[in-house]
């Protein structure tokens, strides 16, 4: 893989998301929500996106909501939220 | 009563410094609120730079921390605070102005600790990771697909580095002087369980073990000098040798400070070096050195991504003159993603006398450990086995007796009690 390969950033403008994951219990809840955003991997390792597309949000805001621990942070600076 | 709000300022711009200038805010702070960090960048999050950043998954800069907007805080990043004279409640910065402030939160965190031999430690092909740009140019070197890879210190970041590694396919040793992986902090009963899920994987685990030089060629690391007298040829060496509080700025403030942190009361407010707090200075996060009320007032500076958060909370509502003055003291928790596998943690280990494994199988790779000190729960370690760890960080909150009581339907029959084998 090469470093032109990586993951881009996303616009400046976008969503912003953080995971608690001493919260986390992989529920695995956001990774049906949002499946381009969340993964588990092995066991109980979740992946997420920090930083989604804004076209994104919905899907974001649907894998927020449905962790049944609340461990979803989102900062949605065009929503002002 | 109502005081004027007067002007807060906020050395440090990491996780504890925006969840504190949040908690400002939110407790009705409404003044001048400046917020000082000697990165250029907006607060980013830590934890991926060791993992998703380094397999090319997320971009380092993706990193930045939600919570920034609807501050209505002046941010002068890119340059480091140097000096605070708390006679005149002025802050020095390296580009020589100085900021005044009413209200100040140190949150200065923590650096890498450096390769001792700092000729060795600048050598191409030799990283330290702290911050993001340690892990975009560490990301950009392991995507070149080095021969070989030298992680140097197995604690928490070494041994998520090492197993990352395995994860992109490449050769990796790490060397460690104690007799296990993660001894320092788990002990080596519960560091040796997780040390053979590693070198299952493929990494080359070498406790005991010391680098004592590193040879370049052309400036180029090509190979690691072992104190036993043997060698390793690699072209990439991770120095993980743990971290040093950035308090080199307080010198001279009066504080209480060294490279263990700077002093706090119960409260949060600072510490003099008479022992008296200053009323008008409050520390969070890693640089913050307190007394834990959980473990008989011990004095202890934690570098918890939870901790960053819960400290910041408190000491933004302290600043803020908000409610009753409260000791702080969250139960420390944290998590370590090393591969595939989660490790995480509810309490201190220091001090324990014994150790059990009280759910799960180590064989299985999936295991909950409970440590005692003195006949009482003191902490638990999960091993992919996070649903457990609400349960037994209940035991530590309430100092319950050690061996636990009960029999959950798939804990080993039974109990045996361990050396934990802490240094």
């Amino acid at each position: 893989m090469s470093p032109s390969a990586d993951a881009s950033s996303g616009p400046p403008s976008g969503l912003r998301v953080s995971v608690d994951l001493n919260l986390c219990q992989a529920y695995a809840q956001c990774c049906y929500a949002a499946p381009r955003h969340f993964r588990i991997e092995g066991h109980e390792a979740l992946f997420y996106d920090p930083a989604p597309a804004a076209q994104d949000r919905d899907d974001i805001e649907r894998a927020r909501v449905a962790c049944p621990v609340q461990a979803i942070r989102v900062e949605d600076p065009e929503r002002g939220a | 009563m109502a005081q004027p709000p007067g002007r807060a300022l906020i050395v440090g711009a990491g996780l504890a410094a925006l969840r504190g200038a949040e908690s400002l805010r939110a407790a009705g702070f409404s003044g001048p609120l400046t917020i000082v960090g000697d990165e250029p960048h907006p607060p980013y999050d830590r934890p991926p730079l060791s993992k998703h950043v380094l397999t090319g998954a997320v971009a380092a800069d993706a990193t930045t921390l939600p919570g920034r907007h609807g501050l209505a805080a002046d941010w002068q990043l890119g340059t480091a605070a140097v000096s605070l004279d708390r006679q005149a409640r002025t802050v020095h910065l390296a580009d020589g102005r100085a900021l005044p402030y009413d209200r100040l939160l140190i949150a200065t965190g923590t650096r890498a600790r450096p390769w001792p031999n700092p000729h060795e430690g600048r050598l191409s092909g030799v990283f330290t990771l702290r911050g993001r740009d340690d892990a975009a140019a560490l990301r950009c070197a392991l995507a070149a697909g080095p021969r070989h890879v030298l992680v140097i210190g197995a604690g928490f970041i070494g041994c998520e580095v090492a197993s990352l590694c395995r994860q992109l396919g490449l050769p990796v040793t790490l060397v460690e002087p104690g007799p296990t992986p993660l001894s320092r902090v788990l002990g080596s009963t519960v560091g040796g369980l997780i040390g053979a899920i590693h070198a299952g994987h493929g990494v080359a685990v070498r406790c005991g073990s010391e680098v004592e030089w590193l040879e370049a060629e052309g400036g180029r690391l090509v190979r690691a000098h072992l104190v036993d007298g043997g060698s390793i040829a690699t072209d990439i060496a991770v120095i993980a040798l743990g971290a040093v509080r950035n308090t080199d700025w307080l010198e001279g403030s009066g504080l209480s400070a060294d490279c263990g942190g700077v002093d706090c009361d119960a409260r949060g407010y600072v510490l003099d070096t008479d022992g008296q707090p200053d009323p008008h200075i409050a520390a969070a996060g890693d640089v913050a050195r307190f007394p834990h009320p959980h473990y008989g007032g011990r004095r202890v500076a934690l570098e918890h991504w939870s901790h960053a958060v819960a400290q910041g909370i408190h000491a933004g509502r302290l600043l803020a003159g908000a409610g009753p003055e409260v000791p702080y003291g969250a139960l420390p928790t944290f998590w370590s993603t090393q591969g595939d596998l989660v490790v995480k943690s509810a309490g201190l280990t220091e001090g324990a006398d014994a150790v059990a494994i009280t759910q799960g199988d180590p064989a299985a790779g999936r295991f909950v450990a409970l440590y005692g000190r003195e006949g009482r729960c003191i902490a638990a370690v999960s091993v992919d086995s996070a649903r457990w760890l609400p349960a037994h960080a209940e035991l530590v909150a309430a100092r319950a007796p050690f061996p636990p009581r009960g029999a959950a339907t798939d804990r080993p029959k039974a109990v045996t009690i361990l050396e934990p084998g802490l240094p």
